[in-house]
């Protein structure tokens, strides 16, 4: 008797008909929960924020770009196939750049010493990670 | 000066009861020395020892083992009365709650195996309750959930399944405290 078998022969026995029910119970369960909460919902706009106050609204259903004007220089703002990026920005350090496409509601790209900001919103406003 | 002896009078179910308390309380401590990676997911190996109890002396036996259990364990862990404490009280009594359903299912049909999956959910979610009302009243809190979810069926099924091996290959009842405390 190999392992495997070993191992079924000490699991199975213990688990009747109703078992298996709770167990596929809990399975569904823990998908339903992931799946509610691990998504963030679709976004359908994006905002585009210069120095705190909000430069732009764009529909994330028609790709363009668009330039962004900040303290430092031009911010330049992709928006294609549903997702939005920040293709270049003068700040040092590209934090924002390198944060590469957004696609749910909520998620955010900054470029603090440029003061530009692009958020994605859904039809819902839902908690993001920058709010406590 | 004759010293004054307080003796208490125990029966022979209370030293019973005290004795799988403190096989639950081993089971914490050895628990506690087990690294997690994240803080709340544990498997959670006293509710074996609850399952047990429940399926061989009921519920209320049951439910003075796990509360003892959390109370002593607090109190060796030096964390009795802090947020800790709350968690794991909200937690057992929120099993006990749902055990006290789940024990009357058709035993032909449910085994402690379902016993032990619906108290891990149940212990989740009165933990998460007192997380929320209490500690981080902030719904981020929910992008947790599926990873306590995910934990409790796993370690729900496998404490059920060491539960149930154990309670089959010991039939008597005596034999178990015997090998437990030995």
């Amino acid at each position: 008797m190999n392992s495997h078998d070993a191992t079924c022969a000490a699991i199975l026995p213990h688990l009747k008909a109703g078992d298996w029910l709770t167990l596929l119970l809990g399975g569904v369960c823990v998908v339903l929960l992931t799946i509610e909460l691990w998504s963030g919902g679709l976004a359908d706009k994006a905002i585009i924020r210069s120095g705190g106050k909000i430069f732009r609204e764009v529909p994330l259903s028609r790709d363009q770009q668009i330039e962004v004007p900040g303290p430092l220089g031009t911010s330049v703002i992709a928006i294609k196939q549903r997702k939005a990026r920040i293709v270049s920005d003068p700040s040092p350090r590209q934090y924002c750049v390198r944060q590469g496409w957004l696609q749910q509601a909520g998620e955010i790209a900054l470029c603090l010493p440029n003061q530009v900001s692009v958020e994605l919103m859904g039809s819902q406003k839902k908690y993001d990670s920058l709010n406590y | 000066m004759t010293a004054s002896i307080i003796k208490l009078d125990t029966t022979a179910a209370d030293h019973h009861i005290a004795r799988m308390a403190a096989v639950a309380l081993g089971l914490t401590i050895l628990e506690n020395a087990i690294p997690s990676p994240l803080p709340g997911v544990k498997p959670g190996l006293a509710n074996i020892v609850t399952l047990i109890v429940l399926a061989r002396y009921g519920w209320r036996a049951a439910a003075w083992v796990s509360l003892l259990r959390v109370v002593a364990g607090s109190l060796l862990f030096g964390s009795f009365l802090a947020p800790g404490f709350f968690l794991s009280l909200s937690g057992a009594l929120c099993s006990l709650l749902v055990l006290a359903c789940a024990q009357h299912l058709p035993p032909r049909w449910f085994g402690p195996v379902s016993h032990s999956i619906y108290a891990a959910f149940a212990h989740i979610a009165g933990q998460m309750a007192v997380v929320y009302l209490w500690l981080i009243p902030h719904s981020g809190i929910a992008y947790l959930i599926p990873i306590f979810a995910i934990a409790a069926l796993v370690f729900g099924t496998v404490n059920g399944l060491i539960a149930a091996r154990f309670m089959d290959n010991k039939t008597d009842c005596p034999q178990i405290t015997q090998i437990h405390t030995d």
